[in-house]
C-alpha cells in the first residue's frame, strides 16, 4: 500500500496540451475518482502514473519514490482497462497468473494466489477458459483477478465499467467498492460517469480542459461546489441555472430577471458585496424546488410552465420554461399536472447557489 | 449462404460455385491426365477420331520415371524446398520485428520509412536483377542456393513488414501495456502476447513469403546455371524443353509435384491463414 503524489504534472503533444499543471495528493488507502467530460485528461494523468505516457513537466511520486523515469513493470501497481485487455490466446488462470510469472514467482505461490482471486470474484469455474468464453461481466471480473492476484501498491482504473451494460455496470461498481473495503488497496479511478465517482469515491477530482476543478468528498462537492461547471457536472439531473442581475432593495439583496425575483439568503448576500449591480449565476437542484402553496414568500418562488412530465414512481421530474430559461424540478409522486400548465414552484433557500458571470466560480 | 428455396441455391449458388471450381481445377486435372498418358496419346491431331482430350485408358508411369531417373528433378525439389524455406525463415524474422517496430514504436520517421519499405517492394524484379546479379558475382555466390536465399528477401521482406504491420495495428495496444504493467520488460511484451496474438497474421505472411520463393523464376533463372542447382520452376523449364521440343509428359509431372508442397502449405494452415487476412483480435 502507497500514496501517490502528483505535482504540477503537464502533458504536452505536439499540438495538444493535455493536462494544464495538475497537482493531487493520494493517501495511503484512499479510493480516488477522476472524473470529467471526454477530452478533459483524467485518462492522461492516469496513464502518467501507469507510466505509459512520458511527463512533460512535473513530477509522479508512488509512496516517496519519484517514478518519473520508471518503466511500467518497475511501478508495482496493476491497471484495469476499459476493453479488459484479456490476453485472448491464454486461460483465465494464466492470464491471472501472468503478472506474477514475469515476477518469477514460485508454481505453488501463484495457485494460491489466482486461487484466492477467483474465489473472491467468483470465478472459480471459469480459471481453464479462455476469455472469448465469457461474458462481458466475467471478463471484467477476470480482469479486476489479474489486478489483485500481485497485491500491488497501487490500483489503476481506467473507465472499467463503461462496456458493460447498465445493470451489470451497477452490479460491478457495488463489487469494486467491497473489493476496496476489503483489500484497502490505493486506487484512482478513471470514468466519464458522475454517478460512478460520487458512489466509488472517498474523494472526488473534477477535472476539465487538462485542469482540476475541485477536489473533495462526493457530499462536498455536491453542497459546496468551487464553480458553474462542477455544478452542473455533479448531480442528476443537473442543477438549474438562471442568468440574474444582483440588486439591493430595502435592505435586502435580489438576484432578478424577467421572470423571477428571488431573495438572496443572508449568508451568501454577506458575500455579495462586490458583485451588486452585476449579473450572477442562480443555481438551484431540481431537488431543492417543489410545488408552491399559498404561503410561499413571493421572493422564493417563481412561476414556470410545465413542458413534459417524467413519472418515475418515486418522483416526477417537470421540465419547465420559466421565461427563457429551461428548468427541470423533481417533485412528489402525488404532484398532477398537465404539459402547458402554468405553476408556481418554490425554491429551499438554503439550496440557492451563486456564481460569478464571467469566472464562473461560486459566491 | 444463400436463402430461400432449392431453385434459387442452385442458380445463385451451387451453379456459379460449380463454374467457378471447374475454372480452378482444370489446370490441375490436365497436369495429373497428361502426366499418366502415354506418349502415343499425347501426340495425336487433335481431328483424328481416336483423339481424346480428357481422359486415357491407358495409364503409364513411364513419364515418371522418366523425370525421377532421367532428370535431377529430385534434387531440384531439395533446392527449391531449402531455399524456399530459408529465404522465408529469414524473411519473417526480419517482417516480423520490423512490422512491429513500424507500428508500435512511435519513433521519429516511422511513416517515412514504411512508406520507403514498401515503395523498394515496388520496384520490378525484371529491373533489380541487373544490379543483384553483379553484387552476386562479387561475393562469388553465383550458381550456389546462397545467391537465392539472400536476394529473395529484398522483396519478401517488404512483403512481410507489411503484412506484419497491419496486423500489429489490428492488436489492441492496451494487451501490450496490460503486459507491461504486469511485469513484462517490452520484449517480453512482444514475445509472449503480442507475437502469440498474431500468429495468424504471422501464418498467412508466411505461406505467402514461401509460395513467392517456391514459384520464384527470374533471380533462379539468372543467378543458377548448373542443373544440380536449378530450383523446380527452371529445371522444368530449362532441362524438360529442349529446343521447340517440349517434353509433355515430364513437364506436366514437374509442374505437378512442384505444386503439391504449397498446396499442402495452404491446406495445413488454411483456417489460420484465413482468419489471419480476413480478421483480427476480439478483445
Amino acid at each position: 500500500m502507497s500514496s501517490v503524489t502528483i505535482r504540477h504534472v503537464h502533458k504536452r503533444y505536439e499540438d495538444f496540451h493535455a493536462v494544464k499543471g495538475v497537482s493531487l495528493e493520494i493517501k495511503d488507502k484512499e479510493f480516488v475518482v477522476l472524473v470529467g467530460p471526454s477530452g478533459c485528461g483524467k485518462t492522461t494523468t492516469l496513464r502518467m502514473v501507469a507510466g505509459l505516457e512520458t511527463i512533460s513537466e512535473g513530477d509522479i511520486m508512488i509512496g516517496n519514490k519519484i517514478v518519473n523515469q520508471l518503466p511500467p513493470m518497475d511501478r508495482d501497481i496493476a491497471m484495469v482497462f476499459q476493453n479488459y485487455a484479456l490476453y485472448p490466446h491464454m486461460t483465465v488462470y494464466d492470464n491471472m497468473a501472468f503478472g506474477l510469472k514475469m515476477r518469477k514467482f514460485d508454481k505453488a505461490e501463484i495457485a494460491k494466489r489466482v486461487n484466492n482471486a477467483a474465489d473472491i470474484l467468483d470465478i472459480k469455474d471459469h480459471l481453464g477458459r479462455k476469455p472469448r468464453m465469457l461474458s462481458g461481466g466475467q471478463r471484467q471480473r477476470v480482469a479486476l483477478g489479474r489486478a489483485i492476484v500481485r497485491n500491488p501498491q497501487v490500483f489503476l482504473f481506467d473507465e472499467p465499467l463503461s462496456n458493460l451494460d447498465a445493470k451489470l455496470r451497477v452490479q460491478m461498481r457495488v463489487e469494486i467498492k467491497k473489493l476496496h473495503q476489503r483489500l484497502a488497496t490505493t486506487s484512482i479511478y478513471v470514468t466519464h460517469d458522475q454517478v460512478e465517482a460520487m458512489t466509488l469515491g472517498d474523494r472526488v477530482v473534477v477535472m476539465k480542459d487538462g485542469l482540476i476543478q475541485q477536489v473533495g468528498e462526493p457530499l462536498e462537492l455536491y453542497n459546496r461546489p468551487a464553480n458553474k461547471y462542477v455544478a452542473g457536472f455533479i448531480g442528476s439531473p443537473a442543477m438549474n441555472f438562471a442568468d440574474t442581475m444582483i440588486e439591493e432593495a430595502g435592505g435586502a439583496v435580489y438576484a432578478t430577471n424577467p421572470t423571477m425575483k428571488i431573495r438572496v439568503p443572508e449568508q451568501i448576500a454577506a458575500r455579495m458585496g462586490p458583485h451588486k449591480g452585476k449579473p450572477a449565476t442562480l443555481g438551484i437542484r431540481p431537488e431543492d424546488l417543489r410545488m408552491a402553496n399559498g404561503t410561499d414568500p413571493e421572493d422564493l418562488s417563481f412561476e414556470a410552465v410545465v413542458e413534459v412530465a417524467e413519472q418515475l414512481g418515486s418522483e416526477i421530474i417537470l421540465d419547465l420554461k420559466a421565461g427563457g430559461s429551461a428548468m427541470v424540478a423533481s417533485v412528489e409522486p402525488t404532484v398532477r399536472v398537465k404539459p402547458q400548465q402554468k405553476i408556481r414552484l418554490a425554491i429551499n433557500p438554503a439550496g440557492l447557489r451563486f456564481f460569478d458571470a464571467t469566472t464562473e466560480a461560486a459566491i | 449462404m444463400i436463402e430461400g428455396s432449392a431453385w434459387r441455391r442452385w442458380v445463385f449458388f451451387r451453379l456459379p460455385m460449380g463454374i467457378f471450381l471447374i475454372f480452378l481445377l482444370f489446370p490441375f486435372y490436365w497436369m495429373i491426365i497428361t502426366t499418366f498418358r502415354p506418349d502415343g496419346e499425347l501426340y495425336i491431331p487433335w481431328y483424328r477420331a481416336t483423339y481424346k482430350p480428357f481422359w486415357t485408358w491407358n495409364p503409364t508411369t513411364a513419364h515418371l520415371k522418366y523425370l525421377f531417373g532421367e532428370t535431377t528433378f529430385a534434387i531440384w525439389m531439395w533446392n527449391t524446398t531449402f531455399i524456399a524455406v530459408v529465404s522465408t525463415a529469414i524473411s519473417l524474422f526480419c517482417g516480423v520485428l520490423a512490422g512491429y517496430a513500424l507500428s508500435r514504436l512511435n519513433f521519429k520517421g516511422a511513416a517515412l520509412l514504411g512508406t520507403t519499405i514498401f515503395v523498394t517492394y515496388l520496384v520490378p524484379q525484371t529491373l533489380l536483377f541487373i544490379p543483384l546479379s553483379e553484387i552476386i558475382r562479387t561475393y562469388s555466390l553465383g550458381d550456389t542456393p546462397w545467391s537465392l536465399i539472400l536476394s529473395y528477401p529484398t522483396f519478401l521482406i517488404p512483403f512481410c513488414t507489411w503484412l506484419m504491420m497491419g496486423y500489429f495495428k489490428s492488436v489492441p495496444k492496451e494487451l501490450e501495456e496490460c503486459a507491461r504493467i504486469d511485469g513484462a520488460a517490452r520484449w517480453q511484451a512482444m514475445l509472449y502476447i503480442v507475437i502469440p496474438v498474431a500468429v495468424p497474421g504471422i501464418l498467412s505472411a508466411m505461406i505467402f513469403a514461401f509460395t513467392l520463393s517456391w514459384n520464384e523464376f527470374i533471380y533462379a533463372l539468372v543467378f543458377l546455371s548448373s542443373p544440380e542447382q536449378k530450383t523446380v520452376p527452371v529445371g522444368v523449364i530449362s532441362e524438360l524443353v529442349r529446343g521447340d521440343v517440349f517434353f509433355w509428359g515430364p513437364l506436366m509431372a514437374g509442374a505437378l509435384f512442384g505444386s503439391i508442397p504449397v498446396a499442402i502449405a495452404y491446406s495445413f494452415f488454411v483456417e489460420h491463414y484465413v482468419s489471419g487476412v480476413t480478421g483480427s483480435v476480439k478483445g
